[in-house]
């Protein structure tokens, strides 16, 4: 294959679980050294997607390829160029941190020798030299996720996935996974990550899949993702008493679309996240409104979902709980 | 493929080597969960003692002293619940995610079925000793050469490792390892009862002794009773072997089809 041909493409991926569609023809391309990031809510299929392409499901129908390797035919020479991560760190607890790398390195076919030099090399560089000769059991979540990711990374594996790499972190930890992951796609991984969070597949990849009940409905950047789901949310909470009319005459020249009031909160699309609290604070004073808040927002997973496939990303849950239980 | 010493090792060699990477992933991780070594030492030595000074009294073995008698019934007993670590230990690996991460790596496919179960022998081989040393303590002897002694270790090994399987099949069927713990014990446990472990057959109800009698607990005990004692053999010994390698032939399959079948393939 040449060089320029992606390194992961999936055709017309399908798989279901009893009733449950988890995927329901998927087509996708990762272009070499890019990160592509799979955004959804729970039980959209993002999981099944990096499951069959780690070889660890069968699909349906449908094929998979990773640095053209077949998900099925060739699974043993494909399982030598990939690492995973997944959602729930997979390490040994009652193994130290050494002891885990080590374990996967001579599962990878390096000598112990080999396994322990590389080891070594990852604890340093994910800060977990000290951590290192500790069990796992002694580790945070952060440190854990950090060790998981470490594992994935023995062989210096070309194409990696990282199933949610952040779910359940602190902010501190989610920011220093993040540049962890930074740094190793600058090395010239390809990296598929699966995400709940818009604000994770913003910052980290490349092209951003939006996926929902197992069918992709959205691809592109991540600005061109924002074009299509709309600015900034400018969200004012007015003083009891404060006359609405009065607030969204004051704000409307700044507004991308009519302000829509409830409950005391007024909320519009804005076109630019510049200044437009230090404008939004002077108009209403002008104007005589008594503010009780007032606040940016960014869109969510949830603006997307809601513009795109017009429910919350909250529901089907149901299906992500079947993938498990099939799982198991 | 990327510089990183990874070179693959085909076949036999392969397997060989990831089974005893995984062997020795889990024999290392066992001193540092101490429920597991206090089952492996503790409550061993527990029963033995138990059975030796509070029931022994209370049940007469014509011909044989209680310890002559208990030792090689308590030891199979115990064999057989080797593998439990195997059941917990698997289940644990498959709801950790740590069986996909194993998966997803070009490991040989049978190692980490193979590696459990091969660890079982070692830590089978470690119970054995210290119940065969605290039963020659408390007045246990062998009435054998060494080559019967040893064929009746060699077929306790057999023995356990046929279990192994069982219990593998149980840590991959339970949804929990609570679960798997108690399929295990209801299955499992009632039989080393109903048999001549712990007392003659001939003191049971005529149901309970028909099926002592075809019990394969009944038959490995008595095996080594008369491998270890001196006593004659009859057709317990070929018939013992018999079932361990039975009990592997129909649960080795079975556990190894269903950890394919958890790949969804």
């Amino acid at each position: 294959m040449t060089s320029d041909a992606p390194a992961i493409t999936v055709r017309g991926l399908v798989k279901s679980f009893g009733e449950v569609k988890a995927l329901a023809g998927v087509d996708l391309d990762v272009t070499r050294g890019t990160i592509l990031g799979l955004l959804g809510p729970n039980g959209a299929g993002k999981t099944t997607i990096v499951r069959v392409l780690t070889t660890l499901l069968r699909a349906d129908a449908g094929t998979a390829t990773v640095l053209g390797l077949d998900v099925v035919e060739d699974a043993a020479e494909l399982r030598e160029q990939i690492g995973l991560a997944g959602q729930y760190a997979a390490v040994d607890e009652n193994l130290t941190g050494l002891e885990n790398l080590v374990m996967v390195g001579r599962l990878y076919g390096m000598t112990r020798r080999r396994a322990r030099v590389r080891g070594n090399e990852l604890l340093a560089s994910f800060d977990l030299e000290d951590a290192g000769k500790r069990t796992v059991k002694t580790y945070s979540g952060g440190m854990r996720r950090r060790l998981d990711l470490a594992a994935a990374l023995v062989a210096k594996p070309p194409v990696l996935f990282l199933d949610e790499p952040t779910t359940g972190l602190d902010p501190r930890s989610r920011l220093s996974m993040w540049e962890v992951i930074e740094s190793l796609v600058s090395g010239g991984t390809t990296l598929m990550l699966t995400t709940q969070y818009l604000e994770e597949a913003d910052r980290l990849a490349d092209t951003i899949v939006v996926i929902d009940h197992g069918l992709i409905i959205a691809e592109g950047t991540s600005d061109e993702l924002k074009d299509r789901v709309g600015g900034e949310r400018l969200e004012v909470r007015l003083e009891d008493g404060a006359s609405f009319d009065d607030a969204v005459r004051a704000l409307e020249p700044m507004a991308d679309d009519r302000p829509s009031c409830e409950g005391g909160l007024v909320t519009m699309n804005v076109r630019q996240r510049h200044g437009t609290i230090v404008e939004a604070v002077r108009r209403l004073s002008d104007a005589g409104v008594e503010v009780d808040d007032l606040a940016l927002r960014r869109p969510t997973l949830d603006d997307v979902f809601l513009t795109l496939t017009g429910h919350a990303a909250e529901e089907a849950v149901a299906a992500e709980d079947e993938d498990r239980k099939a799982v198991v | 493929m990327s510089g990183v010493g990874v070179t693959r090792r085909g076949g036999v060699r392969g397997l060989v080597t990831d089974t005893l990477v995984i062997a020795e992933r889990n024999l290392i991780r066992l001193p540092r969960a101490p429920e597991l070594l206090l089952a492996f030492t503790v409550q061993p030595i527990m029963f033995l003692l138990l059975f030796r000074y509070v029931f022994g009294g209370a049940i007469s073995t014509p011909g044989l002293s209680y310890v002559q008698f208990l030792i090689p019934g308590i030891i199979v007993q115990n064999i057989a619940f080797g593998g439990f670590v195997t059941a917990l230990g698997l289940n644990e690996d498959v709801h950790k995610g740590l069986i996909d991460r194993f998966r997803s790596l070009p490991m040989a496919r049978a190692a980490v079925l193979a590696g459990r179960t091969f660890s079982d022998l070692v830590t089978n081989t470690l119970s054995l000793a210290i119940l065969l040393v605290t039963g020659v303590i408390i007045g246990f002897s062998f009435n054998a050469d060494v080559l019967h002694i040893v064929a009746g270790i060699l077929l306790l090994l057999l023995f356990g490792y046929a279990f192994s399987w069982v219990f593998a099949f149980v840590g991959l069927i339970a949804s929990t390892p609570e679960s798997a713990n108690s399929v295990a014990f209801i299955a499992i446990f009632p039989l080393t009862f109903i048999s001549s472990a712990f007392v003659p057959v001939a003191s049971m109800p005529s149901v309970l002794q028909a099926f002592a009698k075809v019990n394969p607990f009944t038959i490995t005990v008595n095996a080594i009773r008369a491998l270890w004692l001196g006593l004659p053999p009859g057709n317990y010994v070929w018939q013992a072997t018999l079932w361990a390698v039975g009990i592997t032939a129909v649960f080795a399959p079975l556990a190894v089809s269903r950890y394919r079948k958890q790949a969804g393939s």
